[in-house]
């Protein structure tokens, strides 16, 4: 039973790191992020069921309490941006290169 | 059956350094909200230097007494310590809250900007817009730079001990979370540095998520998250290659990331160029020094069984990053991404003592130079030459804004003879010419790889800090033989007030004190460079 919710964590993953990859919209590469954590996640809590352990459960709320910090920051980050620039895609006006 | 609770065994004093680090930040949040406007910017500093110099009191002052301790917070029949300070522990703490006090110094720096910092007036308000202008009038100054920065360092401080896999996330996260802040915070060329914290932001949540990705992977495969369960595991147990390799792989992206490592290298020039420079002096030392401890510790304790596999992967990521810095620095036009890339040059060469590793436990042979040892010479002699060097960055100004385009650096040298002579000091650290202490850095780190049967290694990284001279040369001879272009005249060094002068007094120091006399400090480190490895 566990290997089926890790291979469910493994395609919730790659499709949270194809999206970051391919996606132009810093909203949605943001939410493809919180995507591979979701999966994290959900690994965690089957392996931790697997050994009968709580240990995965507890790093799960650990990992919630991170991405909602992380959205704080990230979000702020993004309106900044979005304000400043009128546009979240990561393709508009790229000062940085060299 | 419930379990009985067991309360946890803490040694405050061993865990003071971090605690009253943790402290001061929250102190200075409290600061910021009831200190009146006028005084805040300088309790923040005091605050922060006090709580640095009082962490790093308290470590020198435990050290040898039995600075070999272990702490275990939550004790009982199976898991041991999640966090462990040992020696390497300690000196990784020494460089982070050393390093990190002499870049809170430097961001506390005004006379240059004429009164106001290098931050942001009013981080919220829009590029060019006129609250923007009005703030910047009225002088508003963003203190809350200086507990960014020291949850930072708390962040740091716990990912070079932790004995967990959950807590070497954490510290990660906490190490990363003010920074993406700092690096939004320039005051002048805003835009530029807003983009700089996007990019960072956006890669580096996905490099924390591959990470944790990772994470989970090692839990499976071990059923627990403390590193003696993993030692256990690989040792005792076979089956499950397949999470083990995928979990290794993972968190490997992710402290390389960190680290600045090729292929994963590609936010570093970036966000370099366009974080406000002091908050790039401080992330080239103390995110680097705290990404490879953390990096050490997992690799060597917990993974140390698993050496085969892993040193020649990462042996071609060294040989890849120190290569790849070297030759894409030479044609930078821009003064922060030299150094950027020279930045991810020196991850290069701090990776090769680290797979180079002869023994796991320490990575030393008895009576020579071990690769603890060395990475951490190699981390306090980068850090005073990269601290030194971007304050300089921040000195050379036209018309009151920091100009880093190198082609308007022509003739600089010449002009300004004293702070140019430390600034070429500092880049022939960097480079790793003799009677500097990066020489010292660059012959004990190759010297490790060499003895732990990775010549060939040893041999290619000096090679690449043959090639990699030339991009400090290059520099250097555009301060010192280009004559300016018609109207480069206005670009001038700013005095240096009093904190610009007490950086770059302790960077000079340390970068020539090191290096003709290095012997005291390379026998301190190899005597606390031993981890300690949970005993069952």
């Amino acid at each position: 039973m566990t290997s089926m919710y890790a291979i469910l964590a493994v395609i919730l993953f790659t499709i949270g790191l194809i999206g970051f990859l391919i996606r132009r919209n810093a909203l949605v590469i943001f939410m493809c992020v919180e995507l591979m954590l979701n999966a994290a996640n959900l690994l965690f809590v089957a392996f931790s069921s697997h050994y009968g352990i709580l240990d995965g459960q507890m790093a799960a709320f650990f990992v919630m309490v991170v991405a909602a910090a992380e959205v704080v920051i990230g979000l702020s980050i993004i309106v900044m941006i979005s304000r400043a620039r009128r546009s979240t895609s990561v393709d508009d006006e790229i000062l940085l290169k060299g | 059956m419930t379990p009985d609770f067991i309360t946890p065994v803490l040694d405050y004093l061993l865990l003071a350094p971090f605690l009253i680090v943790l402290g001061a930040a929250c102190v200075g949040i409290l600061v910021e909200a009831f200190v009146p406007r006028g005084g805040r910017f300088y309790t923040q500093v005091v605050v922060s230097v006090l709580g640095l110099v009082s962490a790093l009191g308290v470590i020198l002052w435990r050290w040898g007494s039995d600075g070999q301790g272990l702490i275990d917070p939550w004790k009982d029949n199976i898991v041991t310590g999640t966090l462990i300070i040992d020696g390497p522990a300690q000196v990784f703490w020494t460089i982070i809250f050393g390093f990190g006090l002499i870049a809170v110094i430097s961001f506390a720096e005004r006379r240059v900007h004429a009164g106001a910092t290098a931050f942001t007036p009013t981080a919220a308000a829009i590029p060019g817009s006129k609250a923007e202008s009005e703030a910047a009038q009225a002088g508003l100054i963003h203190s809350e730079i200086f507990p960014l920065a020291l949850f930072s360092m708390a962040g740091m401080a716990m990912l070079v001990s932790a004995n967990d896999l959950l807590m070497l996330f954490l510290g990660l996260e906490i190490l990363s979370l003010p920074l993406y802040v700092m690096v939004g915070m320039s005051r002048h060329r805003r835009l530029v540095s807003q983009e700089a914290a996007l990019k960072y932001f956006l890669l580096g949540a996905a490099a924390s998520a591959i990470f944790l990705f990772g994470v989970a992977f090692l839990f499976g495969y071990s059923g627990s998250f403390a590193y003696d369960r993993l030692v256990e595991t690989i040792t005792f147990t076979s089956g499950g290659e397949g999470l083990l390799l995928g979990g290794i792989g993972l968190i490997g992206v992710g402290l390389l990331f960190k680290i600045g490592a090729v292929p994963f290298h590609s936010w570093v020039p970036d966000v370099y160029q366009g974080a406000p420079t002091p908050v790039t002096a401080f992330m080239s030392i103390c995110t680097k020094a705290a990404a490879v401890g953390g990096f050490l510790r997992l690799f060597y304790v917990a993974l140390g069984g698993f050496r085969w596999t892993w040193q020649p992967i990462f042996a071609g990521v060294a040989i890849l990053t120190i290569f790849v810095g070297a030759i894409i620095a030479i044609n930078q036009k821009d003064i922060k991404r030299v150094l950027a890339y020279s930045a991810i040059t020196h991850a290069g060469f701090i990776l090769v003592p680290l797979v180079g590793a002869s023994t796991m436990d320490t990575g030393l042979i008895d009576g020579q130079a071990g690769s603890v040892a060395s990475i951490m010479f190699y981390l306090v002699a980068y850090g005073f030459a990269a601290i030194g060097a971007f304050s300089i960055v921040s000195l050379v100004r036209k018309q009151g804004h920091e100009i880093t385009d190198l082609s308007a650096w022509a003739g600089v040298g010449k002009r300004n003879p004293f702070v140019s002579v430390l600034f070429v000091i500092f880049l022939l650290s960097m480079a790793g010419i003799p009677l500097t202490a990066g020489f010292v850095g660059k012959f004990a780190a190759f010297a490790a790889a060499w003895q732990g049967g990775f010549a060939w290694l040893a041999l290619a990284a000096i090679l690449g800090a043959i090639i990699a001279v030339y991009i400090y040369i290059r520099v250097i001879q555009v301060m010192f033989f280009t004559e300016p272009d018609e109207g480069a005249d206005e670009v001038e060094l700013a005095v240096p007030g009093v904190a610009t002068w007490i950086v770059l007094t302790v960077c000079m120091l340390g970068t020539i004190g090191l290096g003709l006399v290095p012997g005291p400090l390379l026998e301190l480190l190899q005597n606390a460079s031993a981890f300690i490895i949970p005993a069952k």
